[in-house]
């Protein structure tokens, strides 16, 4: 009898679909006509006119007007992504639409320079959103691609597990330690206390390891081991594998970061150059306006 | 010859005990009986220092005893001290044996070998009875007892508690908490899982058990007892363990034979069945009357008045009102028709079919819990999507549910006697349909809890429900036109059986052509294709399986079996065929059904053979997701990690959109296949964390979303009680500064959950809050649906119901 389930009263906004593909390919659609409309307006005005539109032209403005507008917007995905609000919007759709869209600025903004380039505000204006793009088509490579491997890496433990499994080691380690004499001892100290498990940002992003203290002690148990006997040599092969096993957590948690940074060393460009965009095409526009 | 007494009562407890209090206060002869050398041996046996408490709160004590909530030791002495003072005549180590004679001559032989003569009896004895002993050998050694009054009275000593029910554990649980005590406690459990036990104490146990404080064997039981050690069977053999004390902990029987013994009729041949009484606790044998918790009321201040009240019965009072009458008649004023409190409690049991296996007694304790309201023809009792999770009985008149949502005119009545709203009960969903008064009504409200301990208790108001339930379910999922008429054949032989998960309700190549309903928990669909599982359908409640043999005959063509624990309701073939053949609607729709299932099956088989591996990744990935607890989700965050880039923007909007917590955590949980299930809410749908919730703030929204509202008391219960782990206690930090002045001027933490650090750095609000329970609520209310998804930038996380993501369409993925 009163027996239907909850009725939803809202909308149901889970499709299992791609930020690249979201919506059918919507934006890349809409970016292509755009891009092709201007292309074509721009060849008529051109052969109608005999001359390149430059941006001082009707179209020019236009065009111009367009990309500013396009630039504007598209840099507020900043805001958009921190901003949670209550009501119906999908950042996926967003950042759809903000890939797509910022390809266009390729050619919409290029034909706005009516190919006239030199050495000033306004060309800089332009290089800088060349990289904006470039270091963003980066970004989508990056998007498209890493999440797989920093999933296949991680399996089902979480950054602090594995950090968690480091520190469990170490704890271990000092334990073994124990009944070693000074000289071997000084081996587990160095992979302790050397160790530097994340280090600075590009040796993340390089996963530039080589000097690792957990591996230098590991190279040194070895020969250790030759020499000692009876307790000593126990306790050794003991501190041999879990220095080992150190490494292996090591080697996960540095691949996760090492992951992590590639996904993230694009926005380093990505992000102050859209400011620096921002701020040149403030003073191209001013420029253009007051002394053109 | 000895004394003959006006009244002998045995058993001291808090009926017991108020029935010779007043005895000796009004000075009747009397003698109290007490098997033990104290009063009250129940209460008495309780841990040391043990809350007792006083409920219902509402109720009137009337006794002269004093009895208010506080530690055991208080309550005894109190006892102790009433019982001097009324001046009761006890005799201690008194165990009665039998009882002979009639009404005006009784005698009850102790087992001391003694004789007492009396003209009428009370029995006041209680459930607990005696416990349950220990019967290998060695078990009548010293070191063996049944109780433990004081956990903290044992150091440095191997205990070992048998019984796996709440006493057990508790006790268990006592010796192990301090571990300065340095006691290496044992639990030794009969069977293979705490079923008996409430789940808060199982979790408890649980965790001692891996934090390696309490040793636990399960599906063990002892088998020698010496000196210094036990002997125990364990599944993988027998083994000697070093043990200082037992302490046995394995229930107790109510002493139903002795009292049958008396001659006293009992209402059922059920376990649980109480002694047939008469209104004044008089038994079938007259002169002989049973109180307190063994006539069916285990509150003290139940049996305290109890105790009060037969004695006034046997003095020959015949117009007293029991304590709770004031309550009951204030309930009942401004209802239509004048009746009397007793005269309305025979109406209602009279009349609402679920109320007709309770006693006069029991009927008035029910009312004590529910209202009875009176409704105006056309009057709306409750609303579409109100909320609420009562039952109603109807006692007069009868009501219309309106079915159609857009027409209102479109109804289908409820006769008299009848119930709704029964949904309420099983999943705490909200109301699914308005239903109103047809005519003039009168109906009892009965709340959930109160409903379900009804059900619990009286198997006859328990099989009304399930029967109910189960035809209207049925005219449900068919629809076509079918009236309760139609399925007079079919129903009586329908029966309702429980599944455990992972057991199959029919099999592959088995003969059988009985339809299962599924009425709660959820079936998978497996068939065997190239000596390979592979998953066919999920089939949710509410859903029906076995139809294709049914309706083609020949054997089953796929395994069906239960994803999670479930009810399934099974319809015997050949009525069911007959009436197929009557309802040629009905059968096109099945048709139809089988139609489209068939298709499922063939593409599946064309499939596999085209790309094995593509089939194989669906089947493992659909009982991945069913080993994830999917099966009894009804909506659940799931992350697609071939797109998800790690930024934690989904726990960051999912803080920001609820005071600054998040009740998700994106990296925990399990992966497979690229799939993710994060540690979030799935929305059960029978949701664990319901089941315990002293305020009742955990409730379900109108898209079916379980949250738990601001009545939140902090206990703590929902977060035991919660097998997926995703409630948190905690309080919500300070107020963060507005957005835009983190972007421009760097203020505050930022978006997302705030650090430890900057909560501690913020001045302290005058009203300090206490930690609550924490958990997803689907962003109820807000009009864009869950942040978590709305928030990803690629579309990694979505929600799912898993019916809908269990499907053929999982293939598409490759």
């Amino acid at each position: 009898m009163a027996g239907a389930h909850g009725q939803t009263q809202r909308r149901k906004t889970s499709t299992h679909e791609s930020f690249l593909r979201h919506g059918g390919f919507l934006f890349a659609r809409l970016s292509l006509a755009l891009c092709a409309g201007a292309i074509a307006v721009y060849a008529y005005a051109a052969f109608h006119d005999r001359l390149p539109q430059g941006g001082g032209t009707t179209l020019g403005y236009t065009l111009g007007a367009l990309g500013a507008i396009l630039i504007v917007w598209l840099a507020l995905l900043g805001v958009r992504k921190r901003a949670v609000s209550d009501g119906h919007y999908s950042l996926k759709a967003w950042v759809s639409a903000h890939v797509y869209l910022g390809l266009s600025l390729i050619v919409i903004a290029t034909l706005h320079t009516g190919f006239k380039f030199g050495l000033n505000v306004h060309t800089l204006a332009y290089g800088l959103m060349l990289l904006v793009i470039a270091s963003g088509a980066v970004g989508v490579w990056a998007y498209a691609t890493l999440p797989r491997a920093l999933s296949n890496n991680r399996g089902d433990t979480t950054r602090k597990q594995m950090l968690g499994e480091i520190h469990d080691l170490d704890e271990q380690l000092l334990e073994a330690a124990q009944p070693l004499s000074r000289p071997n001892a000084e081996i587990v100290r160095l992979s302790l206390e050397g160790t530097d498990i994340g280090g600075g940002f590009w040796r993340r992003l390089f996963g530039a390891y080589g000097d690792c203290a957990n591996d230098h002690a590991i190279a040194l148990v070895g020969p250790a081991l030759q020499v000692a006997s009876g307790r000593e040599a126990t306790a050794l092969r003991k501190v041999d594998q879990l220095l080992r096993d150190k490494a292996k957590a090591l080697g996960k948690a540095r691949r996760q970061m090492h992951i992590t940074a590639l996904l993230e060393a694009w926005l380093f460009v990505h992000v102050p150059a859209t400011f620096a965009l921002l701020a040149a095409l403030l003073v191209h526009i001013v420029s253009v306006f007051l002394y053109w | 010859m000895s004394e003959v007494f006006r009244i002998a009562i045995v058993g001291s407890g808090p009926s017991g005990l108020s029935a010779a209090a007043h005895a000796a206060a009004t000075g009747v002869s009397h003698i109290l009986l007490e098997k033990t050398g104290h009063l009250s041996d129940t209460i008495f046996r309780y841990q040391k220092g043990k809350h007792v408490m006083a409920t219902p709160s509402l109720l009137v004590l009337r006794s002269d005893c004093a009895f208010s909530a506080g530690r055991r030791e208080a309550v005894l002495q109190q006892w102790d001290a009433d019982a001097k003072a009324a001046g009761v005549n006890v005799r201690y180590n008194a165990e009665a044996k039998a009882i002979t004679g009639a009404k005006g001559d009784f005698s009850i032989a102790l087992t001391n070998g003694q004789v007492v003569r009396c003209e009428t009896v009370v029995l006041a004895v209680g459930t607990q009875g005696n416990p349950n002993l220990m019967r290998c050998d060695g078990a009548d050694l010293p070191h063996v007892q049944y109780q433990l009054d004081d956990p903290a009275e044992y150091i440095d000593e191997h205990i070992f508690v048998l019984g796996g029910g709440d006493a057990g554990i508790e006790n268990a649980l006592g010796l192990a908490a301090d571990q300065a005590q340095a006691n290496v406690v044992t639990l030794v459990n009969r069977s293979a899982d705490f079923a008996r036990a409430k789940e808060a104490n199982v979790k408890a146990l649980m965790t001692a058990r891996d934090t390696g404080r309490i040793t636990v064997l399960s599906e063990t039981t002892p088998s020698l007892v010496e000196p210094g050690w036990i002997t125990v069977e364990t599944p993988q053999g027998v083994a000697r363990h070093k043990c200082d004390r037992i302490i046995a902990r394995m229930g107790s029987s109510p002493p139903r034979k002795f009292v049958e013994a008396a001659g006293v009729a009992f209402t059922s041949d059920a376990a649980s069945a109480f002694p047939a009484l008469s209104p004044t606790f008089e038994t079938t044998t007259p002169g002989v009357y049973v109180i307190g918790a063994l006539a069916g009321y285990p509150l003290i201040k139940h049996c305290m008045n109890q105790g009060h009240d037969v004695v006034e019965y046997i003095r020959g009072a015949t117009d007293l009102k029991p304590a709770d009458e004031p309550i009951l008649e204030a309930k009942l004023a401004g209802l239509p028709g004048k009746m009397s409190v007793s005269e309305w409690l025979e109406f209602l049991r009279s009349r609402v079919e679920i109320l007709y296996g309770l006693s006069p007694l029991q009927m008035r304790e029910f009312l004590l819990d529910s209202e009875v309201k009176a409704f105006h023809a056309g009057e709306t009792i409750f609303e579409r999507n109100g909320v609420g999770s009562s039952l109603f009985g109807i006692a007069q008149g009868s009501v219309l549910v309106e079915v159609d949502p857009k027409n209102p005119a479109i109804t289908v009545p409820i006769p008299a006697g009848s119930i709704f709203g029964e949904v309420g009960l099983i999943s705490g969903r909200r109301r699914g349909a308005t239903v109103r008064a047809g005519d003039n009504c009168i109906a009892i409200e009965i709340p959930r809890t109160a409903a379900l301990k009804l059900m619990a208790q009286v198997p006859q108001a328990r099989e009304t429900v399930n029967r109910i339930t189960t035809e209207r379910q049925i005219l449900q999922i068919f629809k076509s036109g079918l009236t309760p008429a139609d399925l007079a054949e079919v129903l009586p032989l329908a029966q309702t059986v429980e599944v455990k998960a992972g057991q199959p309700i029919m099999t592959e190549g088995d003969e059988g052509d009985d339809l299962f309903i599924i009425r709660s928990g959820s079936m998978i669909v497996e068939k065997q294709v190239g000596g390979k599982n592979v998953f066919l359908s999920y089939v949710p409640a509410g859903s029906y399986s076995g139809e294709m043999a049914l309706l083609d005959g020949g054997r089953r063509t796929a395994t069906v079996k239960a994803a999670i624990r479930s009810q399934v309701v099974r319809l015997p073939g050949a009525p069911f065929r007959r009436l197929l053949a009557k309802k040629p609607e009905l059968l096109k729709r099945m048709r139809e059904e089988v139609a489209s299932r068939r298709k499922v099956n063939a593409f599946v088989e064309e499939q596999k053979d085209n790309f094995g591996g593509v089939v194989d990744m669906y089947s493992s990935v659909a009982s991945f997701l069913i080993d994830q607890g999917i099966g009894e989700a009804t909506d659940v965050l799931l992350i697609d990690e071939s797109l998800c880039v790690g930024c934690d923007n989904c726990e960051k909007a999912c803080a920001d959109s609820h005071e600054g917590l998040s009740r998700l955590n994106r990296e925990a949980g399990k992966t497979y296949a690229q799939i993710h299930v994060p540690t979030s809410c799935r929305h059960c749908e029978h949701p664990y964390c319901m089941t315990d919730c002293p305020p009742n703030a955990i409730q379900r929204g109108p898209d079916g979303e379980v949250f738990i509202s601001d009545a939140c008391i902090g206990c703590g219960n929902c977060q035991r009680n919660c097998p997926y782990d995703v409630i948190q206690m905690d309080k919500p930090p300070p107020e963060k500064p507005p957005l835009w002045r983190w972007m421009l001027f760097g203020m505050g933490p930022g978006p997302g959950e705030p650090d430890k650090a900057w909560r501690e750095k913020q001045p302290k609000s005058k009203v300090e809050k206490g930690k609550v329970a924490i958990k997803c609520d689907m962003c109820i209310g807000k009009a864009g649906g869950p942040a978590c998804v709305r928030a990803c930038p690629t579309g990694a996380a979505i929600r799912v119901s898993p019916e809908e993501f269990l499907s053929v369409a999982l293939l598409d993925r490759g």
